[in-house]
């Protein structure tokens, strides 16, 4: 058995005319436990996604069967793990619809491969004074990295501005873009209010002032489907474990043209073509990216986890979600004292709140003891917090698993908090 | 009673909704910040202390009702203390929010500790011992003068 085929045979294969959430839920072997005697309600998605068994099963194939170093081995174990490293490299390709599988760089995750972006485009094609365009919205890992090269350069950060409501506000996009604005990097979907960015005027904006598009797609991969050719982005990150897939790795896509001319973001083996002690020439693209030994387990995993979600569709998955944040949307808006942060039009599954004077701390914790899980917090974006004068707020993400009966529990926690705070 | 009803106690709700001492302390001759990055809870801590006793005490932050009704019960318990008694007391408060039960043999022969002890049932939540510990490591900070500002991690 490959493990194309161990992949395939486990795991929903649905339509999009049938979404059963109950079969889904079955394939997420961690659901069906018990916390503190309570059945489990998993609301953290956007902080990382439970995995289906197909997952878990192509990980345990690939040290159970297929497992050895890639690239380098000459014997067949080595040649079929690499064969299959490479094959998920193509499967993300299509999966996101690039041109080349040699514009899809593995990377530990998305924070990773902004970073990787950040510090060798950045370091090769920055110079001081040049300007990096952020949202306010955006996740630590779409700020630091920026600021480590704002360190070492002296170019400029300048934030886009959000609404109230947490609608990205174009027009003051357009305002903040000079000739000296290089790249635009922003979350196509917002890991706190769920926004999702109006990313083809960003990208067209940013393209006719001459500047480079880097969308952080941590959180809008796992909702809906992604083109980056009809986009025409310039780089696209995201995480393997927040689409069901495992921890560890993580994708950056790149136009070729880019990639080409930038410097290796690390030294190592499997980067190279030749090394003596005076001169190393470096690997053609992904290699040149890909220093040392990769999570090789870990693309198996991801190949499964791009499969179990291709079978349901991404269209059904987005369906799915999009009906059960207006029904959770709907269920809090009824709870009194609760405010909901984030309420643009254009929504992935998230949703931000707080209660009227109860820290969000106190609230996961005695949700926890429901049987609710759900992140409470600054969610990674200070900034974002500062701005709403808040030092963080409850957040309840939804994933493929979800269904109303999760919402209800939350809701019935939420009573529970509120009586023992009245 | 279950363990949340245990961490939530009427005290703590009732110091963490009204916090006694809450406030800048105009006489104060140490203070310090303390900070939890993983929350963004913040307190700072004042005290006016006169030959080597903690003559006032008060605290101005924002946090959860754990972290705000710990601050509370410390400026209570450590008003009127000398130095020696209160680092004797931040020892036996670390004790009691961190060790085993078993450990605590002693706690009910001091009326302070007694006190205290309503905070003990954060043992059974480890992500939040930090919340009741940050107002009285800031408090110690400001004792020593440290001018850093005091984290949680």
């Amino acid at each position: 058995m490959s493990a194309n085929t161990a992949v395939k045979n486990v795991g929903s294969l649905k339509t999009e005319s049938e979404f059963d959430i109950h079969r889904i839920r079955e394939d997420f072997p961690i659901l069906s436990q018990s916390c503190h005697g309570k059945s489990l309600v998993f609301l953290d998605s956007a902080a990382s996604a439970q995995k289906p068994k197909s997952v878990i099963d192509a990980v345990k194939y690939c040290y159970e069967n297929e497992y050895a170093n890639i690239h380098r081995g000459v014997y067949q174990l080595s040649e079929r793990a690499t064969q299959m490293y490479e094959n998920t490299r193509v499967k993300v390709k299509n999966f996101i619809k690039a041109s080349e599988a040699s514009e899809i760089i593995f990377t530990k995750g998305a924070t990773e491969a902004i970073n990787l972006v950040a510090s060798s485009y950045g370091e090769s094609e920055l110079s001081e004074g040049d300007e990096v365009i952020l949202s306010r919205m955006e996740h630590h890992a779409n700020i630091v990295p920026w600021q480590l090269i704002k360190e070492r350069i002296g170019i400029e950060i300048k934030i886009a501005p959000i609404d109230e409501d947490g609608n990205f506000l174009l027009q003051e996009f357009e305002k903040l873009i000079s000739s000296r604005t290089r790249i635009v990097a922003v979350a196509h979907a917002s890991n706190v209010l769920g926004t999702i960015t109006p990313v083809s005027d960003i990208i067209r904006l940013a393209h006719a002032a001459g500047a480079v598009v880097l969308l952080d797609g941590a959180q809008a991969v796992v909702h809906g489907d992604v083109n980056v050719k009809e986009l025409d982005v310039d780089f696209y990150t995201f995480s393997g474990h927040k689409l069901y897939g495992p921890s560890g790795i993580g994708v950056l896509y790149g136009k070729k043209s880019l990639l080409n001319s930038m410097r290796p973001y690390q030294g190592g083996g499997d980067m190279i073509r030749s090394v003596t002690f005076e001169k190393t020439e470096f690997a053609d693209v992904p290699a040149r990216f890909e220093a040392g030994t990769p999570n090789i387990s870990g693309a198996y995993g991801l190949s499964a986890a791009i499969d179990y979600v291709s079978d349901i569709g991404m269209n059904t998955i987005c369906s799915h979600e999009t009906g059960l944040l207006k029904y959770a949307t709907k269920r809090l808006g009824e709870v009194n004292d609760l405010s909901i942060f984030g309420v643009a039009d254009n929504k992935a599954g998230i949703i931000s709140f707080e209660l009227k004077d109860i820290h969000p701390h106190d609230i996961g914790s005695i949700l926890d003891r429901e049987g609710i899980a759900v992140r409470v917090g600054h969610h990674c974006a200070q900034p974002l917090m500062d701005w709403f004068g808040i030092t963080g707020t409850v957040r309840a993400s939804l994933g493929i698993y979800n269904n109303e009966d999760d919402i209800d529990r939350l809701i019935k926690g939420l009573e529970i908090v509120k009586g023992m705070f009245k | 009673m279950s363990q949340i009803r245990e961490l939530y106690q009427e005290v703590i709700l009732d110091h963490g909704k009204s916090p006694r001492n809450f406030g800048k302390l105009d006489s104060a001759n140490h203070e310090s910040h303390g900070h939890n990055p993983l929350c963004g809870d913040t307190v700072t801590v004042y005290l006016d202390i006169n030959k080597g006793i903690i003559k006032e005490i008060g605290f101005e932050g924002r946090g959860c009702a754990i972290s705000i009704a710990s601050a509370s019960l410390m400026t209570e318990v450590l008003k009127g203390k000398n130095l020696q008694a209160v680092s004797s007391l931040f020892d036996c408060f670390h004790d009691l929010v961190t060790s085993d039960e078993g450990s605590l043999g002693d706690v009910f022969d001091n009326s302070d500790l007694e006190r205290l002890f309503v905070l003990s049932g954060v043992r059974e939540f480890p992500m939040r011992v930090k919340c009741a510990t940050l107002a009285w490591h800031t408090m110690q900070a400001a004792i020593k003068d440290n001018e850093e500002k005091v984290s949680t991690e």
